[in-house]
């Protein structure tokens, strides 16, 4: 029992054991996480909600949370906050001492629906009606910019989920025809392909959206950004599948498999179309930044989700004003946020692909 | 006789055959790419004439005289025809929004788009390359992981973000011009302090759309230079007594380099659709700004116009990039 020196292990198995040894890709993986559990309990971990907001208190910086009551310890709070204007009719917010604010755990406050269906009002913090608090500073309108990043990470992270998906699903079949069938149907597809590939991204991304309806509500924006963005995805995949999926159709299994009579969109979508996984997996990872990205460059110029809802882009849209970044930096926060998203994702899927790579070696060996 | 002539300098020059072959095959793309732009903009709901007829200083002869200009009267797969026409004319169609026809906006802005592209992607290389050398042959010291770690968050930093941040801190120093391509005073200056002063506001958008780059072609070049090093031929010139300087920048560099040009038309491709963002937030007059006012207010013929002129600058990236490799690599064959 002690005299087993060799323990059998599946191909996954090993890629799982090297991916595990990568520490850094282990943390971004618990930053990703973190950051998608953020957007599931987005409206519980928020003190306000993404449209709560309050015009005294337009571009108010981060308010300060004191540990400290006259140099004794205490209990959490924040300080009421005054506004004045200068001789230049500048806000100036300064801390009203008078009024006292402790932070509050489980803090009744606006009404909203977790997981989507239970009504509910407490949020995990926050502080009592008349004093408010701003973790990082308001914006225009004297929104949160925490509370606003937090519902705007729903948007952002779940467009880069579900935009993959619809692409891939795309490239892995027109991918997958084009190589099983050769000949005239994969070279129609290419050419397809080659069309969208060749117009410069963003001009097509533009183009795109200028077809779209300008009287779309926001969900239907939603999608159709979604839509537009895996319209653009799919063709360099497809191109890369049907690569691969022309040196497997010569592979046994598919003779064998054709002999025994399978229809051929079986073939490809059970035989063929799975050896090209552990390509798929990193791909998929590091093709998700660029959905976060088409999605926050059409928010940030205007033309995606729309105020009052949050998205990273469209937070971010407030600083195209120079003014604005010189004066109110903070509202510079949510392109951190989409920053780490990215680096994570990059990561995360760079480490897959290592973990994977003597996979890919031995596919194409045969 | 001079036909003859011609033929054989043809025949006897595979260089040149290759760009003609190259430049035939680029007619179909423009072609597709038209065919693409025309779809999508046939699917804009209202159209251009709708535009026209709301605004009170367009006659009825103005617009009857554009309808049977662009034969707007006319089945779909005619006014393609028609439009084709035109283009290949020069003739891109009428821009309500700026009232003049969109060939005299367009050369500019592509111009500007032009230099912006090109003062990047020459950055992107002439940094890049060095750096990727540089971590090759310090391979595993801290110098080189300093470096990669540098490329992954230049690789994840979102360029306009990043042109975000420069601009902030533009704002605070006052070092850079925030925005723009001419400072106020620019028709006053001689020649060279306006080169001096367009390249001024050239560096926030120029760097914040090299950096990206930079970092990925950084990667691809150690990547190379390893590879490159580790091969039986270089082991040769080290063991018949080579210098080290002499290894690396004759045998090793020649052809790690090799393979990168493939990418420069991808790179610069790749630049030319980024401008497009970073020219919206710096306020550069290019093609991207234009393109992004032309989609707001549903100027179709120039947003049309647009797309044509990135697919074309797109296609000449590409094709600069392969007679870039054919005249570097020997081993290429031009058929």
């Amino acid at each position: 029992m002690t005299n087993k020196p060799y323990e059998s292990m599946s191909e996954f198995q090993m890629a799982l054991r090297t991916f595990s040894r990568n520490r850094v890709a282990l943390f971004c993986v618990l930053v990703l996480f973190l950051l998608y559990m953020g957007a599931i309990f987005a409206d519980f971990l928020s003190p306000y909600r993404y449209d709560n907001e309050d015009r005294r208190y337009s571009y108010c910086p981060p308010t300060q949370i004191h540990f400290f009551d006259d140099g004794a310890p205490s209990w959490p709070f924040v300080y009421g906050i005054d506004l004045e204007y200068n001789e230049y009719h500048k806000r100036i917010y300064t801390e009203d001492r008078s009024k006292k604010y402790p932070v509050k755990l489980l803090m009744k406050g606006d009404e909203y629906r977790l997981l989507g269906f239970i009504p509910i009002k407490t949020h995990l913090w926050g502080v009592e009606a008349p004093g408010r608090v701003y973790l990082i500073g308001a914006d225009s309108r004297g929104r949160d910019l925490w509370s606003r990043i937090l519902y705007g990470s729903r948007v952002s992270l779940s467009i880069g989920l579900i935009g993959v998906f619809i692409s891939f699903t795309i490239g892995l079949l027109v991918g997958g025809i084009s190589g099983y069938y050769g000949g005239r149907v994969d070279n129609i597809l290419m050419r397809i392909a080659e069309m969208v590939m060749m117009v410069p991204g963003f001009y097509l991304l533009l183009a795109l959206r200028a077809a779209v309806p300008p009287d779309f509500n926001s969900v239907q924006v939603y999608f159709a950004i979604i839509i537009i963005l895996s319209f653009i995805g799919w063709a360099g995949l497809a191109r890369i599948i049907r690569g691969m999926c022309l040196s497997l159709r010569e592979r046994e299994f598919v003779m064998a498999a054709k002999s025994i009579g399978l229809s051929d969109f079986k073939i490809i979508v059970r035989h063929i179309l799975p050896h090209t996984l552990s390509y798929s997996i990193f791909a998929v990872m590091l093709s998700i930044p660029g959905y976060i990205l088409g999605e926050s460059a059409l928010s940030l110029i205007g033309l995606g989700i729309q105020d009052p809802f949050a998205s990273w882009g469209n937070m971010l849209s407030d600083a195209m004003s120079i003014v604005k970044i010189k004066f109110y930096p903070w509202i510079l926060v949510p392109g951190f946020f989409i920053f780490i998203t990215v680096i994570s994702f990059n990561v995360v899927g760079d480490a897959l692909r290592d973990a994977l790579d003597p996979m890919l070696k031995s596919e194409g060996q045969g | 006789m001079a036909l003859d002539k011609t033929l054989k300098f043809v025949r006897s020059n595979g260089m040149f055959l290759y760009v003609m072959k190259r430049l035939l095959i680029s007619i179909p793309m423009l072609l597709a790419i038209a065919l693409l732009t025309f779809i999508l903009m046939q699917m804009t709901p209202g159209d251009y004439l709708d535009t026209m007829r709301m605004n009170p200083q367009m006659s009825e002869e103005t617009i009857e005289y554009y309808q049977k200009l662009y034969q707007l009267d006319q089945p779909v797969w005619k006014q393609f025809g028609a439009w084709l026409i035109n283009m290949c004319k020069l003739e891109f169609g009428y821009s309500f929004h700026y009232n003049v026809p969109v060939t005299k906006i367009i050369g500019g802005r592509l111009f500007n788009t032009f230099i912006l592209s090109l003062a990047s992607f020459l950055l992107t290389w002439a940094v890049a390359i060095p750096l990727g050398i540089w971590a090759a042959l310090n391979r595993n010291k801290f110098s080189d992981r300093f470096i990669q770690f540098m490329s992954y968050v230049g690789l994840s930093m979102p360029s306009f973000f990043l042109a975000m941040i420069f601009l902030y801190f533009a704002s605070q120093t006052g070092v850079l011009p925030l925005g723009g391509m001419y400072g106020p005073n620019h028709e006053d200056l001689n020649w060279f302090q306006k080169i001096w002063d367009v390249m001024r506001h050239m560096a926030i958008p120029a760097v914040a759309l090299s950096v990206g780059s930079i970092a990925g072609l950084q990667r691809i070049m150690r990547g190379n230079m390893l590879e490159v090093l580790g091969q039986k031929y270089i082991l040769t010139a080290k063991a018949k007594g080579l210098p080290q300087n002499r290894i690396v920048y004759h045998h090793a560099l020649r052809n790690a380099v090799n393979p990168m040009i493939t990418l420069l038309g991808y790179e610069f491709s790749g630049l030319l659709s980024g401008a497009a963002l970073i020219e919206i937030i710096c306020s550069w007059p290019g093609l991207g700004a234009l393109m992004l006012t032309a989609v707001r207010s549903k100027d179709i013929y120039l947003v049309m116009a647009s797309m044509m002129m990135g697919g074309f600058l797109f296609l000449i990236g590409n094709l600069l990039a392969d007679i870039a490799l054919a005249k570097v690599d020997p081993r290429i064959r031009y058929d």
